[in-house]
């Protein structure tokens, strides 16, 4: 409802905007018309949200085609370049918040702690311009477009996005391995811990079977939540690299006034987000055997 | 809490006779800060801005508007930086081009303190229906992505420096609200504020004169890192086109401007400084707010 509110706040003549400065008034009404606008604000928003309830997203105002024919793809996109940087940050920011936790205080730990810290705080424009510059163009390591050729293989298309994603992964992985050095220090000062090494269990698998196992809990938490910023960081990036995803799509939308276009994707958005938390509830339930859904006591 | 809080707060009736206890306090805290090496490092860099940002162009070698027949030279003696594709002096760009963040980033995040202090006071202090309330809608606001909903709206509102300072401000009121309410619920089970409460006074007068001052730390926290994230934010608005327009020698419009020359040929000179400068002022004001925290937290 908030997505159509503002949607409908858009000023500017709808049937203007798409028929140019020099279409009649007569012309622009009945555009206007037959695109529906001109009806009652509340009555265009019943019709569209029974819509999108029956998978139907309504027509493109800029492109004249279905919503969802163009939505599919775009989406498609994002879930494989979200994919690629949630491949590699995680595993990597698990790892740099572990080595982090355990060795606290150290060398390693600021080192780790304080590079993510920054590359948080810097915005994921300004890493990926000096990621193209490093890796595309002076070490001409990496494709410096998105968009792979038509047709190449899924080897191919991981490569093309490992530049875009990277930036992602930069501004991701501060928070992901502070939640988990912060989970691990927890972990590894526990009564557990130390029952666990004087059982003679081996460094290794305490550090396995006992730490992770309880400090891998918030992270996901933390995983989940970034979902949402990390939708955000797409429309930037995906504007960047010119790579058409759901990011750039809700941009154009937004600049063309396209309001199904718009609302469709803002609500997709959410519903994206929504589920990744309802996946991250689940699986912290499924981890943490004392929580149960239910009520169990 | 701090040791503050409870020299400030404890004897609150007979405040006036131990003034000198509360000044302690405050003096031990500012001694801490200027030790910790975070925060000065922190203060000098976000300093160096801020004196830019003041001097604007008049202190720059050149004028950074102004457009000249050297265009796209590398960096050499006398355009350091090099220039940009109209023969701008880019040092000159990036040392004017503070003024735009460091106003709208500031001026956004007081507005989000000043709206969440007020709303996290009421909901924290008083409970009931009013929270339960105001908590669902700062969980919607907080339920999408900022950058999804600052395009929503700004296209709607219009691009101008106001439109981004509203906008971002009035989402940075939801986080600031649920820490000052999480902070204040933390305060009014203390004495002090029951001692009030049976004193009579009204909750206007407890939640700005009894509670407010004792939450102050964790405010001027929540505000130095609400810094960070607002300038995170204006930047990744204006590079999209949502915030200050061209000729400024704003950051982020630099790095828009010029950075489809990159692929078309090795121009780094015409973004990377302003993306350097960027970094360096986010950097600077998370540090600033590590200092601050470390103290506050103590």
């Amino acid at each position: 409802m908030l997505v159509f509110a503002a949607g409908s706040l858009l000023p500017g003549n709808l049937g203007r905007n798409v028929l140019g400065q020099f279409a009649s008034e007569q012309d622009v009404a009945i555009y206007n018309h037959n695109a529906g606008v001109d009806r009652p604000r509340i009555v265009q928003y019943l019709d569209w949200i029974s819509g999108f309830l029956h998978g139907d997203l309504g027509t493109s105002l800029q492109y004249k085609v279905p919503v969802w024919s163009l939505l599919e793809t775009s989406f498609v996109n994002s879930l494989k370049l979200a994919a690629v940087a949630f491949a590699i940050v995680v595993p990597l920011s698990i790892l740099g918040g572990t080595v982090a936790g355990l060795r606290r205080n150290s060398f390693t730990d600021r080192a780790i702690t304080i590079t993510g810290v920054s590359f948080t705080a810097i915005p994921e424009f300004v890493t990926a311009i000096v990621f193209i510059l490093v890796f595309g163009l002076w070490l001409d390591w990496l494709p410096v477009t998105a968009t792979a050729p038509p047709g190449s293989n899924v080897a191919t298309q991981v490569e093309y996005l490992l530049l875009p994603s990277l930036a992602l992964v930069a501004v991701l992985f501060g928070y992901i391995a502070r939640i988990t050095r912060a989970g691990v220090i927890e972990s590894v000062d526990a009564d557990y811990t130390r029952t666990a090494y004087l059982k003679g269990l081996t460094r290794r698998r305490v550090v396995r079977q006992h730490v992770l196992r309880n400090s891998l809990l918030p992270t996901i938490a933390v995983v989940a939540t970034q979902v949402g910023y990390l939708i955000g960081g797409l429309l930037v990036i995906e504007k960047l690299f010119n790579y058409n995803g759901i990011g750039l799509r809700i941009y154009t939308a937004a600049l063309n006034k396209d309001y199904p276009m718009l609302q469709s994707g803002v609500l997709l958005v959410g519903v994206v987000y929504l589920a990744a938390t309802l996946v991250a509830d689940v699986l912290y339930s499924l981890l943490d055997p004392r929580i149960r859904f239910g009520g169990a006591e | 809490m701090s040791a503050m809080t409870d020299d400030a707060a404890g004897f609150e009736p007979d405040a006036g006779l131990v003034p000198s206890e509360a000044k302690i306090a405050r003096r031990e805290m500012v001694g801490q800060l200027l030790r910790s090496k975070t925060f000065i490092i922190g203060n000098v860099i976000v300093g160096f801005w801020v004196f830019w940002a003041l001097a604007g162009s008049s202190l720059t070698p050149h004028d950074p508007l102004e457009q000249t027949p050297a265009i796209l030279q590398a960096p050499n003696t006398t355009y350091w930086f090099g220039t940009d594709q109209f023969g701008r002096d880019i040092l000159s760009r990036v040392l004017a081009g503070a003024t735009t963040v460091l106003t709208v980033a500031p001026l956004a995040t007081l507005l989000a303190i000043v709206c969440g202090t007020a709303i996290g006071l009421i909901t924290g202090y008083f409970g009931g229906i009013a929270d339960e309330t105001i908590s669902r809608i700062v969980d919607a606001v907080l339920a999408l992505p900022l950058v999804v909903i600052a395009v929503t709206v700004l296209t709607a509102l219009g691009t101008s420096n106001m439109a981004l300072i509203v906008v971002i401000g009035l989402i940075f009121t939801s986080p600031v609200a649920r820490t000052v309410r999480a902070t204040v619920l933390g305060e009014r089970r203390l004495d002090y504020v029951q001692a009030a409460q049976l004193r009579g006074e009204r909750a206007p007068y407890i939640m700005s004169v009894e509670i407010l001052p004792n939450i102050a730390g964790p405010i001027v926290v929540e505000g130095t890192v609400r810094l960070g994230y607002a300038i995170f934010a204006v930047a990744g608005l204006t590079f999209l086109g949502f915030g200050v327009q061209p000729p400024s020698p704003d950051w982020s419009l630099q790095i828009s401007e010029n950075y489809t020359l990159l692929t078309a040929g090795t121009y780094w000179w015409t973004v990377l400084f302003a993306g350097l400068a960027i970094a360096t002022l986010v950097i600077g004001v998370n540090l600033v707010a590590d200092g601050l925290q470390q103290v506050v937290d103590q």
